[in-house]
């Protein structure tokens, strides 16, 4: 990788000025998309300035009917607490999928979703779920976060500060990993929400998506042979040396029946 | 731009000079000359570097040596007591858990790692926390085998 200027603020004002005082600067969370993507030289950033230090960012509360995980808490954190454990089982259970052990000791929530990667799991939970994404100066809904390819709702130097997440009635979370990265080949969140019926999809797009046909299926009858026979059209899927487009659209169906099972428990 | 970085190694205060970009696995074989752990994939997946960081197991090829400062880093090296093998090298010794051996230090601390949250895990289990260490050799069966045999030794004291 290029050389580059690290920093460790210890506040979200003092890494806000770094970024500002920087020519080409990117956060850094628990690194394991940024520093394998800067190895490849995909991202060339003159400065890095780490989150890890600012102890405002972690850690999780129970907020109502609300589970609040700051943005950096990293993923084996979330899968063994006991309070989302209790919440949301299905937020503990995906946390727990991430990557591998090694790489839940160090990924964080925040991360992920400010990156972005089509294919993390965390925002088939964060779309699934209906969730609301904390920043350093707004709130951010679901729907208006995940906009294309690594892209966000996100300004520039606009950092995520926590999410929090509502209890669902029941929930659940499939995915056919790619058996090397663990990365999601498809996720699929299913989830029955205050608001209804969500279905959220990742790896399988540019970026996840809502599948609206499974949604009114299930919200008729809330069983695995309700998204059986649904099939998405495969145009606009991810195509690669992993699995082709219509493969992938195979395996929405599958993970969605999967997951509805799961969710029933 | 050079840095110092000062951290613990297996017990002894080691520092040395970097660059901000060297990973942490860089600054352990090529400064420290602690070239048990092992660069393979180099891509966070196939679990060679993993070492342990604070008491938990890391994938050292993803991790900055500036972010170790001040850390208390264990590598393969520091596990055997002088002369004599921890339970967990002694374990893959005894069940033939390595072939080419590439794998092994990876292996081991990811075990050590497992048995410290999970003393008597199930099969299952090992292969569960195993996801990010892959064996070219595809000696799973002995590793497993390997690993339920040291949380039996470990857990008597033997």
């Amino acid at each position: 990788m290029y050389a580059f200027s690290f920093h460790q603020p210890e506040t979200l004002e003092e890494a806000k000025r770094l970024f500002g005082e920087s020519d080409d600067p990117r956060y850094l969370s628990g690194g394991h998309t940024l520093l394998p993507s800067m190895k490849l030289r995909l991202a060339t950033p003159s400065d890095l300035i780490e989150l890890n230090a600012i102890e405002s960012l972690k850690g999780i509360s129970i907020e109502g009917d609300n589970v609040v995980v700051g943005a950096g808490t990293r993923h084996g954190d979330v899968a063994q607490s006991a309070d989302v454990l209790a919440a949301i089982p299905a937020l503990a259970d995906l946390a727990g999928m991430i990557g591998d052990f090694q790489v839940r000791n160090r990924g964080t929530l925040g991360g992920s979703i400010a990156n972005a990667d089509p294919a993390a799991d965390y925002p088939a939970a964060i779309v699934g779920l209906n969730a609301t994404v904390k920043t350093d100066r707004r709130e951010i809904a679901a729907d208006d976060y995940f906009t294309d390819l690594f892209e966000t709702a996100l300004e520039e130097d606009e950092i995520v500060t926590a999410v929090s997440f509502p209890t669902p009635v029941r929930a659940a979370y499939m995915k056919f990993p790619n058996p090397a990265s663990r990365y999601a080949i498809v996720g699929v969140f299913v989830a029955e929400t205050a608001g209804g019926i969500r279905v959220a999809v990742t790896g399988a797009g540019a970026s996840v998506f809502r599948v609206v046909e499974m949604e009114a299926a299930l919200t008729v009858n809330f069983a695995p042979e309700a998204v059986a026979d649904i099939l998405i059209p495969d145009d606009d899927l991810n195509s690669d040396i992993h699995a082709a487009n219509d493969y992938r659209a195979h395996l929405v169906t599958v993970m969605a029946k999967r997951a509805v099972e799961k969710a029933l428990g | 731009m050079t840095i110092t970085v000062s951290m613990t190694v297996n017990g002894e205060e080691r520092s040395g000079t970097c660059e901000e970009r060297t990973l942490l696995v860089t600054f352990l074989r090529e400064t420290l000359r602690l070239t048990g752990t092992h660069v393979g994939c180099d891509t966070s997946q196939c679990g060679a570097c993993v070492v342990h960081v604070d008491g938990e197991s890391v994938k050292s090829c993803t991790m900055l040596t500036v972010q170790a400062e001040g850390r208390n880093v264990t590598t393969i090296e520091g596990v055997a007591d002088g002369d004599t093998l921890h339970p967990m090298q002694q374990a893959f010794h005894e069940n033939h858990g390595l072939q080419c051996g590439y794998c092994t230090p990876g292996m081991i601390m990811s075990a050590l790692d497992l048995i410290k949250h999970n003393p008597d895990p199930t099969e299952r289990e090992i292969r569960e926390h195993l996801e990010g260490n892959l064996c070219r050799c595809t000696g799973y069966h002995n590793i497993v085998k390997s690993i339920r045999a040291a949380a039996d030794k470990m857990a008597t004291g033997a």
